[in-house]
């Protein structure tokens, strides 16, 4: 078991390809205006939903150091 | 038209000074009738310091100003004996609506913890404010306590020295000299003070400016705050409507940096955005106008010398949060009982030196709630007004967003953690009481607990022993004893014990928590006293 205050940066999601398919879906047909303010919505509620601000943090610095 | 802040409260009277060859030197000199300077007064002469205030002007001040009063400031006013009268006038408020565009995303209740002798928050005009301190100023004055305030004497120069201040002062009859021992500047966020002394004020961190009006209508608004982010009739900024009393209220636009002010300040300008905002047939009498810009800084110490600078003079935010006037308060209630210490003799100067680390911890943090609330308010980069946006589109329909909305963290008061006057906590107790932090009020029998602990240091002993009095190098400690038997709403327990089932506690008189224990130990308390006051 990680620790609760971990950031899981191993494979992870139950489904990978279809999370990454409903991903794209969900920008389809959508203005850059409209995607951008899709994606700010959806790191608000996926923040939310991790709630841990040690475990967001470090992903807001995993993020920051990119590729 | 004859509003308070047309009326001369304290009018120019020629000094004793004037006619005397002799320089008179003051014990303390307060620079500034508004209301820091008045709080700092006030106090010092209920506790027989003698104080002079100074004031370039002779009238409260004009227009509204600061209208938000926190719980904490008001707890002080009761100790400075003027609680009563502001919350009697003020308008007690608790809820709000935010709105966003065309619409209005939510409405809020600040769900005030009970158990408190005072609200979250009362609006009340500044001008009434001043005027209820004068008032409190001139009653003690009646009783021969030791203060005196002077209309139209205006600070002109100063000249610091090591045991006192030289300062020459304007008046409408020409200039005089005097002297204090110690000056309090009270002067604003201009302070010719700290100009005359050439004192540094950086950390502009944000420039904004804002139209104010206050209009007397008959509306029937409730007594809310309404928020608006980006409202049609104030495009990529935000308005704020509040009630006051007297059926006056407040709108705030915030107008950006560049801006043309007479322009904005035309009444038929004025005018047009009241009716986009409350509608093309509102009936309204406009009472004052202003713009006004702010800025986020602070002095790099709030203490030079002999002369102690308190409030704005000090320290600048955004009004986003009414920070302002409510840490002002919090800097003379600070100040004033080591200053008393001081001038008595009882404790040495450097305790003075625990003023800054104290109030400018709670700076930092007022400025720093107020940057967050204006990066918020008005976002600096295209993803930040993208991000905003999210937050408020989905805060209409998921509560989940409402914390993150940001229109103001409203005031309240620092823990100072970390000050040298703390004695580490002893006690497995509450977080909210630990040493550094202000006492949390609780309802006693028919009062509350606040109003027993008054201005002196106080041992609150709860289901504790300790002794009835003691003294430790000339700092006299009254104990008030409680037990958790009287305390019926089991507040008492909630905020000063957790699961402990004793405590003793050592209170500051600004009634902050200056060390606990679960029972009562002499070598100890008394080291804590020591510490308390500069000496360890």
């Amino acid at each position: 078991m990680p620790d609760m205050t971990d950031l899981i940066l191993t494979p992870n999601l139950d489904d990978a390809d279809g999370f990454y398919a409903a991903l794209l879906a969900a920008h389809e047909g959508l203005s850059k205006e409209e995607s951008d303010a899709f994606n700010a919505r959806l790191i608000l509620i996926l923040a939310n939903h991790i709630g841990d601000n040690s475990v967001l943090e470090k992903a807001i610095g995993t993020a920051k150091k990119g590729k | 038209m004859n509003k308070i802040f047309e009326t001369p409260l304290y009018p120019y009277r020629r000094a004793p000074e004037q006619d005397e060859e002799r320089i008179m030197r003051h014990k303390v000199v307060v620079v500034g009738a508004g209301p820091i300077g008045l709080a700092a007064a006030i106090d010092l002469a209920q506790n027989d310091i003698p104080v002079l205030v100074i004031d370039d002007n002779d009238k409260v001040s004009f227009g509204s100003r600061a209208i938000c009063f926190a719980k904490r400031p008001l707890e002080i006013l009761d100790r400075l004996g003027a609680g009563d009268a502001m919350v009697e006038k003020g308008v007690e408020w608790e809820f709000g609506r935010v709105f966003f565009g065309e619409r209005e995303v939510y409405r809020f209740n600040l769900l005030p913890e009970a158990g408190h002798k005072r609200p979250a928050f009362i609006n009340l005009q500044q001008y009434y404010f001043e005027e209820f301190l004068v008032r409190r100023l001139r009653e003690l004055e009646a009783e021969g306590r030791p203060v005196e305030i002077r209309g139209k004497n205006k600070l002109a120069a100063i000249g610091a020295h090591e045991d006192h201040v030289t300062l020459e002062i304007d008046t409408p009859e020409g200039p005089y000299n005097l002297e204090a021992e110690w000056l309090i500047a009270a002067d604003g966020a201009g302070s010719p003070t700290r100009r005359m002394m050439g004192l540094d004020f950086v950390g502009k961190v944000f420039e904004d400016n804002f139209l104010i009006a206050d209009v007397i209508m008959q509306a029937d608004f409730p007594t809310e705050r309404w928020f608006w982010f980006d409202p049609p009739f104030n495009r990529g900024q935000s308005a704020l409507l509040h009630k006051q009393p007297d059926n006056v209220w407040r709108i705030d636009f915030q107008l950006g940096w560049d801006i043309d002010r007479e322009h904005e300040l035309k009444p038929e300008n004025i005018d047009r955005r009241l009716r986009a905002m409350l509608g093309e047939d509102i009936r309204y009498e406009l009472e004052w106008s202003s713009i006004y810009t702010f800025q986020c800084r602070r002095m790099e110490t709030f203490r030079k010398g002999r002369v102690i600078f308190a409030g704005d003079s000090a320290h600048q935010v955004s009004p986003f949060g009414a920070r302002g006037a409510n840490s002002g308060l919090q800097d003379t209630d600070n100040l004033i009982w080591k200053l008393r210490l001081v001038i008595e003799g009882k404790a040495p100067e450097s305790l003075l030196d625990s003023y800054d680390f104290e109030r400018i911890l709670a700076a930092d943090e007022n400025i720093l709630n107020s940057t967050r609330s204006t990066d918020f308010i008005t976002p600096k980069s295209e993803i930040s007004r993208i991000l905003r946006d999210a937050v408020l589109d989905l805060s209409a329909e998921h509560e989940f967003a409402r914390p993150l909305v940001n229109s103001g963290r409203l005031s309240v008061p620092a823990i100072y953690d970390g000050s040298p006057l703390n004695t580490a906590d002893a006690l497995d107790g509450p977080a909210i009481s630990r040493p550094g932090a202000p006492c949390p009020d609780a309802p006693l029998g028919e009062g509350f607990l606040l109003d027993r602990l008054g201005d002196r240091f106080i041992l609150l002993t709860i289901d504790a022993e300790a002794p009835d009095e003691i003294e430790e190098d000339g700092i006299a400690v009254t104990r008030l004893a409680l037990s958790v038997r009287d305390d019926t709403t089991g507040a008492l327990k909630r905020r000063y014990l957790a699961d402990e089932p004793s405590a003793v506690y050592l209170i500051r008189p600004d009634q902050h928590v200056a060390a606990r224990r679960p029972s009562w130990n002499e070598n100890l308390f008394r080291a804590a006293i020591r510490r308390a006051t500069g000496k360890e």
